[in-house]
């Protein structure tokens, strides 16, 4: 078989099935956003031009649940980022069980966010749950508290629980990147008389910084589109206080609202498009794109 | 000196909290699983099961069909990660071993499928399974989670490629096998660590999967487990037992087998994102 041949036949199974079930329906889908399209009334189907748009920025709900989500991928990044980091460098150095303790640590990563969800809407139950418990039998707290039925507790508990997921996936990415600067770097900044604080940033950091950059940058990208962790937890409740943009668009598109989802998902898109354009100029970095 | 192991009992300690904080919530499911029902919603609550019960997994069995649950999962499951390797294995090939017009682009694409917010094919694609009258089939969700993992399941099979000098396979070239049966016999058997972790992440991602599948599939028998659990969550008293007891049948496969591939998934993931 001739060389071209070969690599295109390798390709197209892939070709063929992203088109049909990813490109088209995603391009179908930035279609409907400028479309009146409802699900149990496919009779009456139009363009209405900027229409769903228009009331999208219009709607309370919409403009709640766009402030909701900077909170949302702010503080969950910040936190999940920071405690990976920690816990990558804390685990650089071999010590015995090792492997086994990044088992026990590691494992959330393999759950699902809706599960996770549900795991801590027990944890914070207002009655029964033993986050409460603890609170009140270690005398921090004397009357239990509405972690998810009381709005201005909801948002801080969702992400507590997000953080809570992501962890993980921060330790496991940058211990990977630690684990891959050369020792001669140490050795060298040793022979400099560099204390430990220097060669953090001096050579660690540097040196791990694309990894952070674009570990950072998907893990936006995955918290600003995952409602799955907030529809279990809270449904986008109490009073819409956690609802982000893409429980939004989730709750819209169960209701058979197309047209109104697709426009949330289209205004998703645009954010994130306008975030990594910003982050990769600020951050310098167009080695990131270039894989 | 003694800074320094101040520093250290400092870590030890920060170590053994994590742990405490990452493992307790999987522990108290678990436990909650096992109490009778009286015994989880009773003041104070205790710590330990007092009255060990497989109630809740009794009822999860007869009166919700998790048996049923479990095995469309399991199909789906493990039909659409076997097709995604053998989509993505020559795919990931030919991106590791050829340069040719169109490689960066095509590369481009596979990352840039992983940053589309894809609840906005949702609709459409909703549109087209009932066009093909593929609603409420296993079918529509094999063909959208293959589709879905291809992507990822590339790029880190790519990376697994990338470590095997090229020369192993032109050795067997030489030596008259043809590029197909070289592929086959002498570098897929060296790669099979990597291909069975590929296998793994793209299972637990099906898994685990449940918006698809609740738009997707209505017919009871036809549910995933994520689509069975989300019933509990739709009723306005959750039940909390069994609730507990579909969450552990839910996450003991993926942690397992997580345990065992994670250090290869992280080493095909940042090969096969790096090197390019």
């Amino acid at each position: 078989m001739k060389q071209r041949t070969f690599i295109w036949f390798s390709l197209f199974p892939a070709f063929l099935l992203l088109a049909v079930f990813t490109f088209y329906p995603f391009l179908r889908g930035v279609v409907m956003a400028f479309q009146h399209y409802e699900l149990f009334n496919l009779n009456n189907i139009e363009f209405v031009g900027l229409d769903n748009f228009e009331a999208a920025f219009k709607d309370g709900k919409f403009l709640s649940a766009l402030e909701n989500s900077v909170y949302w991928v702010f503080f969950s990044l910040i936190f999940q980022f920071a405690i990976g980091l920690a816990l990558a460098l804390m685990l650089k150095k071999q010590f015995r069980g090792r492997g086994v303790y990044q088992g026990f640590v590691f494992y959330s990563w393999a759950l699902s966010g809706f599960l996770i969800g549900l795991i801590w809407k027990w944890l914070f139950n207002s009655q029964y749950g033993v986050i409460n418990d603890l609170l009140l039998r270690t005398g921090l707290i004397h009357d239990r508290i509405g972690f998810l039925s009381d709005p201005s507790w909801a948002m801080f508990s969702v992400i507590v629980a997000n953080v809570w997921y992501g962890i993980a996936f921060f330790a496991i990415m940058l211990l990977a990147a630690l684990q891959s600067v050369p020792g001669e770097l140490y050795e060298a900044a040793d022979i400099d008389g560099a204390n430990a604080f220097r060669k953090f940033f001096n050579v660690t950091l540097p040196y791990i910084m694309p990894t952070i950059i674009a570990t950072t940058l998907l893990r936006v990208i995955w918290i600003f589109n995952d409602p799955t962790l907030i529809y279990g937890m809270t449904n986008g409740g109490p009073a819409g206080s956690t609802n982000v943009l893409s429980s939004l668009l989730i709750e819209r598109l169960l209701a058979g609202n197309y047209g109104a989802a697709s426009s949330v998902g289209v205004i998703m898109l645009v954010i994130l498009m306008l975030y990594t354009v910003f982050y990769l100029f600020v951050t310098k970095s167009e080695k990131v794109g270039d894989f | 000196m003694a800074a320094k192991s101040t520093l250290k009992g400092l870590k030890i300690l920060y170590l053994a909290l994590h742990l405490i904080v990452m493992v307790f919530p999987l522990y108290w499911i678990v436990i909650t699983s096992f109490k009778p029902k009286s015994d989880i919603f009773k003041l104070p609550i205790s710590y330990w099961p007092t009255n060990f019960s497989l109630s809740n997994f009794d009822r999860i069995f007869t009166v919700s069909k998790f048996h049923v649950y479990i095995m469309n999962s399991l199909i789906v499951s493990i039909v659409s990660a076997l097709a995604v390797i053998i989509i993505s294995i020559l795919c990931a090939y030919v991106m590791a071993r050829f340069t040719f017009r169109g490689h960066k682009q095509i590369m481009l694409a596979f990352f840039l499928t992983q940053m589309l917010p894809g609840f906005v094919s949702l609709a459409p694609l909703y549109l087209m399974m009932s066009n093909m009258g593929l609603t409420n089939t296993r079918l529509s969700l094999i063909l959208l989670y293959t589709t879905g993992s291809i992507a990822f399941s590339t790029i880190m099979l790519r990376g697994f490629f990338q470590r095997i000098p090229a020369s192993l396979e032109e050795a067997a070239m030489i030596d008259g096998c043809s590029r197909i049966s070289s592929l086959f016999r002498i570098i897929i058997p060296v790669m099979l660590p990597g291909i069975a972790s590929t296998f793994i992440f793209a299972f637990v991602q099906n898994w685990n999967e449940l918006f698809q599948a609740v738009m997707f599939i209505d017919t009871n028998s036809l549910k995933t487990l994520p689509v069975g659990m989300n019933s509990f969550v739709l009723k306005f008293d959750i039940d909390w037992g069994s609730m507990s007891a579909g969450t552990v049948i839910s996450v003991i496969p993926t942690i397992i087998m997580f345990a065992f591939a994670q250090r290869y998934i992280v080493e095909g993931l940042t090969q096969g994102a790096e090197k390019g």
